[in-house]
């Protein structure tokens, strides 16, 4: 039972844990279809049992003549053998089961809640030690806590109740005890505080209104929770005792009998069934709805942009009227073209939002799911992007290096698995052959323990060594064209001259041709030869790197983005 | 300039292996002993938390004064508190879980009996759980990538919430209609002659509900490992499909996919509970709540002790595979 019930607690835990400034302003409730659902089959099935059951309550109980008797249009679900109407029963059981689900919820809730909230008010000691008391009683199987209790107040309706409730607090005030910990280290709370706002106030005023969302969810798994849990407990005999019954009971004593009167746990199945699973639609809809995470893009798959016009160009970068779309047809990037030669280094300017990656992306064909790239002519290295390139093909031509914020290397892999890849899946390379080629490359980018970093795990080495590693994977294919989108751009400044000094030395030696995306006007002149500016999809100035450096700008926007420069320079 | 290229701060680097490990050990036995603490803690106080005289209870309704006086000495009931204590935490420490009398017998004779049945359905459901979850719920993923597959997506969404939702006993219920009534291909209950056979239902009842459960969290972390800037590096190398869910999706979706089996399967001794009762197998769960049913209480605090140090040895089995899976586990940083 407790293993569905559990882990909705644990998912808005982890996905509630840290609510957004602007949650305590109520934020509109999303409505999804599983909310939808939940609501109608728990609200119809609550509202049918409950209205049945002052209906034709009394059927459960009154004894007749017609014992044992199989499904009619009297006993919709046949009689038992005291002649008791099995739909009315159920129904019954089912009503029975409702409210005391529903009272196991409130007490654990209120219970819960406060517990979880007053352990953050509490001294620091008192504090850590119910929080790993709390985490500890987490730990044990739900249902077994319940039997535990269960052993100790005996059977019974408000035995099993408070068992159930009890058995549920844990979870609830580990919950409350986690948001508020994420709070009350927030400022407004610490304001709140030191200006000696009584600590009750505190809590009803600050932390409990934040945590409205998460505390909902989990008062749907709690509810779902304590009606499982009772009914398992009634099931085995440990919970409501005959004559008195609820579901659990109900099928328990059909269940001897399946073979010869299966229709007998039909009922109770249902109703448990009906019930849980609304419950269940809920408190996933509920997290749904508050998790940002969920919401999808509505994107459909790209095509692959077919024919091309033969180009005169003999660049080994050519880029002709590239324009890149949503699949709606919204126009991100229009009209691109460009050429970059041998060795050259061309940088790409523009705000975010400019089209400059969306073009490079093009030319690596990596664009996002969703959108389509078309062009007269796209081509790099001698291989046709507008064909249908191998893996290997694409491998060998054009390679990316990418921003680094720590996050572009597998953290699971170590980095000498991650770094030859390429090599041992493209040029069949052995696992030291392989190895020995990194290393070397390694070095060639000043890394003065190659073999340290390829044992390292990605997050025991720093940004820099990160960025120098990801230009080290890069060269082992020996790539026409290196696509490098900003790659200092997280960086501090000195690891970030590195960085450049390596990419201008790359292309000295090797002649490759390298597209050098940044925002950054200042950099772009230290290392390009050509500079591209673009704005809103398209290219709006193309400049010599003198030029630039002289100021002979002509676009009024290169001319805006000139003159932030100066402020970025004072900045880092 | 106006690039919101936001620095995201640093993790802590260089995490010595050897320390790691150590310091990692040390916190995972803590919590253990803190577990088991708790765990002789709360069965020794069931019996004085008893409302009314547990001896009486304990003996039943038509026992006679001398059989209540048995009882009660046999509880310890007229000794004090705190001796009792220090004899129950003796007894433990050398094995001795008390005398059940309901069955004549030492409870630890009976706890090891009925071990390896409980034991033996939860590995057995979990595994049934992670060969059928992990690979189910990344496939779906990777099909419904960035909102393709639509019906897809949206089937397996309601397929997996309603299936997650049936109580174990409940599933054990309809199989044992399924399988048994109708079909008379399965055992509808334990059978001493065939085990293995009648292990198959309680198995699948335990299990169904978890591997909807898990699959729908590996698909949801695919979804967001997909989107991820190492990805974008690997698909940036031309590895292939199968290549990267290996690789690069498997490993990343292994910690959560771990975190909550260690979930589920604590969960799975609670399940145990009733589903071992729909089945007459004869685990630790029908023990319990037979022994609650007769007001054993030594074999209850037996029982309740042995299932909640097997879920706080099993929680930490979890941690420890975690901590080999992923090494930042182990540097104590929550990931």
């Amino acid at each position: 039972m407790s293993d569905r019930a559990t882990v909705p607690e644990v998912r808005s835990a982890s996905s509630a844990a840290v609510p957004d400034a602007g949650s305590a302003k109520a934020r509109r409730l999303r409505w999804n279809p599983a909310l939808i659902a939940g609501v109608v089959l728990l609200g119809g099935t609550g509202l049918t049992v409950l209205i049945a059951s002052l209906v034709i309550g009394d059927g459960a109980a009154r004894l007749s003549a017609d014992i044992a008797q199989p499904a009619s249009g009297e006993h919709w679900l046949g009689t038992d053998y005291f002649g008791r109407d099995q739909l009315a029963r159920a129904l019954v059981g089912a009503e029975a089961s409702l409210i005391m689900a529903l009272a196991a919820t409130v007490i654990s809730m209120s219970i819960g809640v406060l517990a979880g909230a007053a352990v953050w008010t509490a001294p620091r000691r008192v504090r850590e030690l119910a929080l790993r008391f709390v985490e500890i009683t987490v730990s044990y199987p739900e249902l077994l806590v319940a039997v535990v209790l269960a052993a100790i107040l005996g059977a019974g309706r408000w035995q099993l109740v408070v068992a159930v409730a009890v058995a549920n607090i844990p979870a609830t005030a580990r919950l409350t005890a986690n948001l508020s910990g994420a709070l009350y280290q927030r400022d407004f709370v610490t304001t709140a505080r030191l200006s000696g706002v009584p600590r009750r106030a505190v809590i009803g005023r600050h932390l409990l209104p934040n945590m409205a969302e998460p505390l909902l969810i989990q008062v749907a798994a709690a509810f779902s929770t304590g009606l499982v849990a009772m009914s398992a407990l009634s099931f085995v005999g440990l919970g409501v005792q005959t004559p008195d019954f609820d579901l659990g009971r109900l099928l328990a004593d059909a269940l001897p009998s399946i073979y010869s009167r299966p229709l007998e746990v039909v009922g109770p199945t249902l109703l448990i069934l009906l019930l849980s699973v609304g419950a269940m639609l809920i408190g996933d809809g509920l997290a749904a709805a508050v998790d940002p995470r969920v919401r999808r893009r509505t994107t459909a798959r790209a095509e692959t942009p077919a024919g091309s016009a033969p180009g005169a160009s003999t660049a080994p970068v050519v880029v002709r009227d590239l324009a890149v779309a949503r699949a709606d047809g919204t126009p991100l990037v229009r009209g691109v073209s460009f050429e970059i030669g041998r060795g050259e280094i061309v940088g790409l300017v523009g705000e975010s939002g400019s089209g400059k990656s969306l073009t490079a992306l093009s030319l690596a064909r990596l664009l996002p799911e969703g959108l389509t790239a078309t062009a007269s002519e796209l081509r790099a290295g001698g291989i046709d992007l507008l064909g249908r390139p191998t893996r290997r093909e694409l491998a060998d031509t054009v390679a990316m290096v990418y921003q680094d914020p720590g996050t572009t290397f597998n953290p699971a892999l170590r980095m000498g698995t991650q770094l030859t890849e390429v090599l041992r899946v493209h040029r069949g390379l052995s696992k030291s052959a392989a190895r020995s080629v990194i290393t070397d490359l390694l070095a060639k980018v000043h890394i003065t323990d190659p073999e340290r970093v390829l044992r390292a795990h990605p997050y025991e080495l720093s940004g820099g060594m990160r960025q120098r590693a990801m230009i080290a994977a890069a060269l082992a294919a020996e790539p026409a064209l290196l696509v490098a989108d900003e790659p200092t751009t997280a960086l501090d400044t000195t690891v970030a001259a590195g960085i450049l000094r390596e990419l201008g030395r790359i292309r000295d030696e090797t002649g490759t041709s390298i597209l050098f995306i940044s925002h950054d006007l200042g950099v772009v002149e230290e290392l390009c030869d050509r500079v591209l500016v673009m704005k809103d999809g398209e290219i709006v100035e193309e400049l010599t790197c003198e030029a630039l450096r002289a100021g002979a700008v002509t676009a009024p926007y290169t001319r805006m983005l000139l003159d932030s420069v100066p402020r970025l320079a004072v900045r880092s | 300039m106006t690039d919101t290229t936001e620095l995201t701060p640093p993790r802590p680097r260089r995490v010595r292996a050897g320390s790691s490990w150590t310091g990692f050990a040390l916190r995972r036995l803590g919590g253990l002993a803190g577990t088991v603490v708790i765990a002789v803690v709360v069965t020794f106080v069931i019996v004085p938390l008893i409302p009314g005289d547990p001896a009486v209870s304990a003996a039943g309704p038509d026992a006679t004064i001398d059989q209540i006086n048995r009882v009660r000495a046999e509880l310890g009931l007229d000794r004090p508190l705190y001796e009792r204590f220090f004899d129950y935490v003796g007894g433990l420490l050398q094995g001795d879980l008390g005398h059940s009398f309901s069955l004549n017998a030492p409870v630890s004779e009976v706890v090891f009996r009925r071990l390896p049945f409980t034991a033996g359905l939860s590995f057995l459901a979990l595994l049934v759980v992670l060969v059928l979850a992990v690979p189910l719920g990344m496939a779906i993923g990777a099909l419904t990538r960035g909102g393709k597959r639509r019906r897809l997506d949206s089937t397996f969404n309601y397929v997996t919430a309603v299936v997650a939702a049936i109580p174990p006993y409940v599933m054990a219920t309809l199989l044992v209609l399924l399988f048994a009534v109708t079909l008379e291909v399965l055992p509808p209950a334990y059978t001493r002659s065939q085990p293995g056979l009648s292990l198959l239902l309680p198995a699948f009842a335990l299990s169904l509900p978890s591997i909807c459960l898990i699959a729908r969290v590996v698909r949801r972390e695919t979804a967001v490992v997909l989107e991820q800037d190492f990805l974008r590096t690997a698909r940036g190398w031309r590895l292939s499909g199968l290549r990267m869910a290996l690789r690069y999706v498997l490993p990343n979706v292994l910690t959560s996919t771990l975190t909550l089996s260690g979930i589920v399967l604590v969960a799975m001794l609670g399940g145990a509970i009733s589903v071992e009762t729909v089945f007459g197998w004869p685990g630790l769960g029908l023990g319990v709540v037979n022994a609650v049913a007769t007001k054993d209480y030594p074999l209850v605090q037996g029982i309740v002790l042995i299932l909640a140090v097997l879920s706080a040895l099993m929680t930490m089995a979890v941690d420890v595979l975690l901590g080999i899976v992923d090494p930042r586990v182990r540097g104590g940083q929550h990931v």
